[in-house]
């Protein structure tokens, strides 16, 4: 129904461009238009579509609220709690819908004949409605298009418009998850306290796990200590980068400076394709191919190497990230400007001497900040860490051992058993928390210190 | 005496030819100017004195370039040697962005040739004197260069190149950027260090073309129509192009 609707809107409106076009082409026979005949069209078409969806979308948000509370008014007087009532009209709806089981009693029956006469009123009301809304919207807009109205400026107003609740809708979006995260992650916090938290080097939140009942307030003192998923998520990292900034880095000069065209070409192309291997196919080849090859070359050497170790899952994830320095630092010492290289050629400098002297300390700050944003990459990395390093969370700075980020324990702490107001269940959202201020300061720094460089060529 | 002699250059961008056997004779402490209309190949021939056509990968050079009986196009040749000796001032400024001392030190720091810090201060502030720019930069020597006026960048350039001490340094126009007080200054700075370079100038500018130079060579579509004394060239050339192109009636 909500299909067929939508649908029949759109197509009206596409319709309505057509038309509007070609009255404009028939105004045009007597008297000069006030803009291309294709804005008579996106006018057209714009009042045909925008009220019509606006409505129909705020229907869609009242309408099942409002049915809810016309059902749930003959259950007043039974002083029911909030969550019976909510019981109560999940059982209407199911009976209405004819998938319920348990046993009906009239009182139910009733009120599933409502509900099912309710939708039907606010079905035929919606189309009602919608189509009015669509003959007085385009009659209006067809009359000033009659009178040749001034078409430009409406149209725009109406694309800014569009272009605005686009952006709003972004924005509100990335609002609303900042909240929902700290929210939670305050109620954490009601717990655990955030001392305990930032400075516990103890991870075990299992262990305040209890059956029916409140946990024991001295096993949540050092269940939560964040202490070492935050050692863990640097030290991976840390590897990560020993293996991506050097690799990255060289391949990049090569790339800019040396490669030539037909190299270029092919190379690029092919250094980026690292970038879209999808990450769990890292992961997997982290926890069976180089996790076990780390393991054997240590016992080799006498050395006691746990088969998952941070070693593989931060090597791994530093193959990862190799793309993204290479590629970045390329086309930031591309950018650096021919006549730089040009002057330090004539003055009879190798191209060596130009790229360490020249190139690469002019594309410097632009390579920092492509190392910083590889470095909030590698934090927020999940699937390689839960693969390749396990999920102990170890404080360790042994890169043979296994050890575990705050990616993993988020991963670890939501797919088992849970439940919403268990601490243990929120910890997460305090963890989120944590690793979205982690990544939001490395972007700040990274995307500030880019622009520093991008203003010294401008 | 003649500092560099070209014999029969031809020059190709991929299949495309640029140069047509150029031949010329640019005389030892003098200024020699080219001119000619946009794309008629001056630059091209400027760049093959120093070997800077290298950078370009699809052009060939052919034909023979003798610098006091050296041959500049051979294999062989040691490149970093030649733009040590020849140096090269761009149209645009291109000071690196580093300071104005950096600037100075960087070629004499990659030819070795300072064996102090004493003796690389001396160079700096020697070569920033001859370009005279010394008075407006000695109490900011470790500003960016990249911070200074357009004229001032320009004359930072030239330091650049003459602190190596070059015999042979190429310009190639090198006040197009600027303002005329600064092309003044540039100018100015020509003449004074013609008693100890060679220096070879393109230029668009008759005018300047008249003022800084001894010798001028007219370029038309990849040919020299005409090489010889600057005061013929302007006054009596023996050819009609030449002739019209600096009365303006092309180019
Ligand atoms: N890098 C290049 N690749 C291909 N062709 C080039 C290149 N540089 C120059 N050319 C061609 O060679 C010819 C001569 O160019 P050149 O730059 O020497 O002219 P010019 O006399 O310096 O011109 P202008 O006065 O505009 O600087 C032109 O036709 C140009 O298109
Ligand atoms: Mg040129």
């Amino acid at each position: 129904m909500n299909l067929i609707l939508v649908t029949f809107i759109i197509l009206l409106a596409f319709t309505s461009y057509y038309f509007g076009r070609k009255k404009a082409l028939v105004i045009q026979s007597s008297q000069r238009l006030t803009a291309l005949p294709k804005f008579y069209g996106y006018y057209l078409a714009a009042w045909c579509a925008a009220p019509a969806l606006i409505i129909f979308a705020l229907w869609s948000v009242f309408e099942p609220s409002i049915v809810k509370t016309f059902i749930l008014q003959d259950y007043t007087d039974q002083n029911l709690t909030k969550n019976e009532l909510q019981l109560i009209y999940t059982k209407v709806k199911a009976l209405a819908a004819g998938t319920y089981t348990g046993n009906i009693t009239n009182f139910l029956d009733e009120s599933a004949n409502k509900y099912i006469q309710l939708k039907g009123i606010a079905n035929s009301a919606k189309v009602a409605i919608i189509l009015a809304i669509l003959i007085f919207s385009l009659s209006f807009a067809y009359r000033s298009v009659q009178k040749n109205d001034r078409m430009r400026e409406p149209v725009e107003i109406f694309l800014k418009w569009v272009l605005f609740v686009a952006s709003l809708g972004a924005v509100l979006v990335t609002i609303g998850i900042v909240f929902s995260l700290l929210f939670e992650a305050i109620r954490f916090f009601q717990a655990v306290k955030i001392f305990d938290f930032i400075f516990g080097t103890h991870w075990y939140p299992a262990k305040t796990f209890v059956r029916d009942g409140q946990p024991d307030p001295e096993l949540m003192k050092d269940a939560f200590g964040a202490v070492p998923l935050f050692a863990g998520t640097f030290f991976i990292a840390f590897i990560a980068m020993c293996v991506a900034i050097p690799i990255g880095l060289l391949s990049g000069i090569y790339l800019s400076e040396y490669a030539g065209r037909g190299v270029r070409k092919y190379a690029k192309p092919i250094i980026e394709i690292l970038a879209g291997i999808p990450t769990v196919v890292y992961g997997f080849f982290a926890a069976l191919t180089v996790g076990p090859f780390v393991k054997e070359i240590g016992n080799a050497m006498g050395l006691e190497v746990s088969a998952e170790s941070a070693l593989a899952a931060g090597a791994v994830m530093g193959v990862m990230i190799i793309p993204f320095i290479s590629s970045l630092s390329d086309d930031v010492m591309t950018a650096v400007p021919q006549n730089l290289r040009d002057g330090s050629y004539a003055m009879g400098a190798t191209k060596s001497e130009t790229v360490k002297k020249v190139i690469f300390p002019a594309a410097l700050p632009g390579i920092v900040g492509s190392i910083l944003l590889a470095v909030s990459r590698a934090v927020g990395e999940t699937m390689i860490v839960v693969m390749a390093s396990g999920l102990a969370a170890n404080l360790t700075m042994n890169p043979l051992e296994s050890t575990s980020t705050i990616t993993a324990q988020i991963v670890v702490i939501l797919i088992g058993d849970q439940q919403f107001g268990d601490p243990k269940t929120q910890s997460a959202f305090a963890l989120g928390i944590s690793l979205f201020i982690v990544t939001l300061f490395l972007n700040v720094i990274a995307l500030s210190v880019v622009k520093k460089y991008r203003e010294k060529y401008e | 005496m003649s500092k560099i002699k070209a014999e029969n250059v031809n020059v190709y961008y991929g299949s495309k030819q640029a140069l047509f056997d150029v031949s010329i004779d640019i005389a030892e402490k003098e200024v020699t100017a080219l001119i000619g209309p946009s794309g008629c190949g001056k630059s091209t021939f400027l760049r093959c004195l120093n070997r800077m056509n290298d950078v370009i990968d699809i052009c060939r050079v052919e034909g023979s370039i003798k610098m006091d009986n050296l041959e500049l196009n051979s294999r062989k040749l040691d490149v970093v040697r030649l733009r040590e000796n020849v140096g090269m001032v761009f149209q645009k400024p291109n000071p690196f962005p580093k300071t104005i001392y950096e600037n100075v030190a960087y070629g004499p720091t990659i030819h070795g040739i300072a064996q102090s810090k004493e003796e690389m201060d001396q160079i700096v502030e020697i070569s920033l004197k001859k370009a005279a720019l010394w008075n407006e930069v000695k109490d900011r020597l470790d500003e960016i260069g990249t911070g200074l006026s357009g004229g001032q960048q320009q004359r930072l350039c030239i330091a650049r190149a003459i602190s190596v001490s070059p015999e042979v340094i190429l310009m190639d126009e090198p006040c197009s950027a600027l303002d005329p007080i600064a092309t003044a200054q540039i100018e100015e700075l020509i003449d004074d260090l013609k008693k100890e370079v060679t220096i070879v100038i393109v230029t668009h500018s008759m005018s300047q073309a008249a003022r800084v130079s001894q010798k001028t060579g007219f370029f038309h579509l990849g040919k020299l129509i005409e090489f010889g004394p600057t005061d013929k060239i302007f006054k009596n050339p023996d050819n009609q192009q030449t002739q019209d192109y600096i009365t303006g009636r092309f180019g």
